[in-house]
């Protein structure tokens, strides 16, 4: 279980504070997937981070992360070490470069695994190996004979390897074609059902995607909460306007389309340099009103369905 | 209008380019007057070699592509009718030149007006004012995209190759340059759109064709590819998107498209899947 309260993360520029994550507010239970969907320059990524490593331009500043009961230490970059991969554990956005390319990939993971002090258990591996379809003989292999989805499975075990409470994964699938991106996914899913890990943090821009395997969606925009619901009533009944409009933009196949059109959504995200206040949708929102100049708080409006939005 | 024969393309790999590799086996399909043709495939299919060829970057191996009967020639008689947009719209523009240079750059193959600039700007929806004398770091990603078709069209193509063209753009922006390609499609232009997101060429196309590994698996009208599908690949393909309002299938199972009882209409090309099972 993990509670996040009005974390704000703000990256440090010459011209002043990006507040990339300005006040986000949600919990993950045990077993539970939370898809994290928004478009770029939105804080998806900032969020993820933050949960494990912020890097030198990032700055904490409010809020707290609670993990099982415990405080994250996520502003101090040494104290979260004993946390990093045991407890909460990330797949990189570009995980196909992660893996080294001089080391075979058994060699390598008994080296990474001895630099944590971890004990190297061949079964487990070969079992999980299984799991996502690789061989026990790619383990003898270089990175560079295996195939992008290859190399991203290979990745999702072993970030996983050490049972840890979180996971991060980070636009995964991205890079990968369509089977692929099935495959992994599925994978991925099955972690979770397989109790390698607790719960996971599923971050992508592909809202199609996330509603195949997250239980709980949640839909940011610039920098805050614009959404949370479950992944059904997300797609079915959304009520903040910004979900309305970004489902009704997606295009999919099973529909005959004809000539019928589907709308974008005017305009641009505003810029987080300084960012305006209120609603940050207020201008594209075609619903806006006097009151929108003021902040929109996340409101449960069922159980589990929390929107930020005046008018929902 | 462009016509491709039983093109191949054969490129040479290893050192001294003593191994062969064939990216595109004998493709054929044409693109007509006013219709949007999408080339699906994965990573590796071969579709943009087949936009590349068409755009005259590549030399043809085997088999030939005519625009209107004559063969492909590139020169400037030729881009003045064909033109192509890449998904990367920000490695496009050079970075110390204002947007109004990349215009200038095809003043040499056809001198225009200033209002006809603007008429070119405003017909990909945007502002004349607001997007001249700006830098590309000031403008958005979607923005950039518009302004390279609006390029293409003060040249008054009769066809643009959009080789990835929304990959890089936001979802509620993506649907934008989509619907800017429909209503270039009824002024009369034709649109090879090359694409691996199967949604968007449902969304976009008359006809489809799929690619797996260089060579035509299916193709036809968008919705027989799309709603009865025939090849085993493509089905795979189909039940692997994800959707937003079903769970993930599995993918029908399927016999040979050309050896079964199914006969498809005579529009509808399946490729025999006889010997070869998709992995």
């Amino acid at each position: 279980m993990i509670t996040v309260d009005g974390l704000r993360v703000y990256y440090r520029t010459l011209k002043g504070d990006v507040r990339a994550l300005d006040g986000v507010t949600f919990d993950v239970r045990d077993g539970e997937i939370l898809g994290l969907a928004g478009e770029s320059g939105c804080g998806k990524t900032t969020l993820g981070k933050s949960l494990i490593r912020m890097d030198g331009r990032m700055k904490h500043v409010a809020g707290t992360v609670t993990l099982d009961g415990r405080s994250l230490p996520i502003a101090d970059d040494a104290a979260m070490v004993p946390f990093r991969f045991h407890e909460v554990s990330l797949i990189p956005q570009y995980s196909m470069s992660a893996l080294n390319p001089t080391r075979k990939i058994g060699r390598m993971i008994r080296e990474l695994l001895k630099a944590r002090q971890a004990p190297y258990d061949e079964q487990e591996l070969h079992k999980r190996l299984e799991l996502v379809g690789l061989g026990v003989e790619t383990l003898e292999r270089y990175p560079i004979e295996l195939s992008g989805g290859m190399k991203q499975r290979m990745v999702m075990v072993i970030s996983t390897l050490l049972n840890p409470s979180l996971l991060i994964a980070d636009e995964i699938t991205s890079a990968l074609d369509v089977s692929t991106q099935k495959a992994v996914a599925t994978a991925l899913a099955g972690f979770r059902d397989a109790g390698f890990l607790k719960s996971m943090i599923f971050i992508t821009h592909d809202i199609s995607l996330t509603y195949q395997i997250a239980d709980t969606i949640m839909v940011m925009y610039a920098g805050k909460l614009a959404e949370k619901a479950p992944a059904k009533t997300m797609v079915t009944a959304p009520r903040h306007p910004y979900t309305q409009l970004l489902l009704n933009s997606l295009p999919e196949v099973g529909v005959r389309y004809g000539q019928r059109r589907l709308a974008g959504i005017p305009g641009s995200p505003p810029s987080l340099l300084n960012p305006p206040d209120g609603c940050r949708f207020r201008d594209r929102c075609p619903l806006a009103y006097g009151k929108c100049a003021e902040e929109p708080p996340p409101v449960e409006v069922e159980p589990g369905h929390f929107v930020a939005c005046w008018k929902a | 209008m462009l016509s491709l024969a039983d093109v191949s393309k054969v490129y040479r790999v290893g050192a001294f380019g003593g191994k062969t590799m064939t990216a595109v086996d004998g493709v054929t399909f044409d693109v007509d007057q006013g219709q949007v043709v999408s080339l699906i495939g994965e990573s590796g299919s071969g579709k943009s070699t087949i936009g590349r060829m068409i755009l005259g970057l590549t030399a043809i191996t085997k088999g030939s592509i005519t625009f209107d009967g004559a063969p492909v020639r590139p020169g400037a008689d030729y881009y003045r009718k064909v033109q192509g947009v890449f998904q990367d719209p920000f490695s496009c523009y050079n970075p110390v030149f204002k947007i109004d240079h990349m215009f200038q750059l095809i003043r040499q193959i056809r001198p225009y007006t200033q209002e006809k600039l603007e008429e070119s700007i405003s017909s990909v929806r945007l502002e004349p004012g607001q997007v001249l004398g700006k830098y590309p770091h000031q403008l958005s990603g979607g923005q950039l995209q518009r302004l390279l078709i609006a390029r293409a069209l003060l040249l008054d193509i009769r066809l643009l190759v959009a080789d990835e063209i929304t990959s890089m753009l936001d979802a509620s922006t993506r649907i934008d340059v989509l619907n800017l390609l429909v209503d270039l499609k009824a002024r009369g232009l034709g649109v090879l759109y090359i694409t691996h997101d199967l949604s968007l060429g449902n969304y976009l196309a008359e006809r489809t064709v799929v690619l797996r590994r260089g060579v035509v698996v299916e193709m036809g009208p968008t919705e027989k590819v799309f709603e009865d599908p025939l090849h085993p690949y493509t089905r795979q393909l189909l039940a692997a998107v994800p959707r937003l309002h079903a769970p993930w299938e599995d993918a029908r199972p399927a016999g040979c498209g050309v050896h079964s009882d199914v006969q498809p209409d005579p529009d509808h090309y399946v490729a025999c899947s006889c010997e070869k099972e998709p992995e």
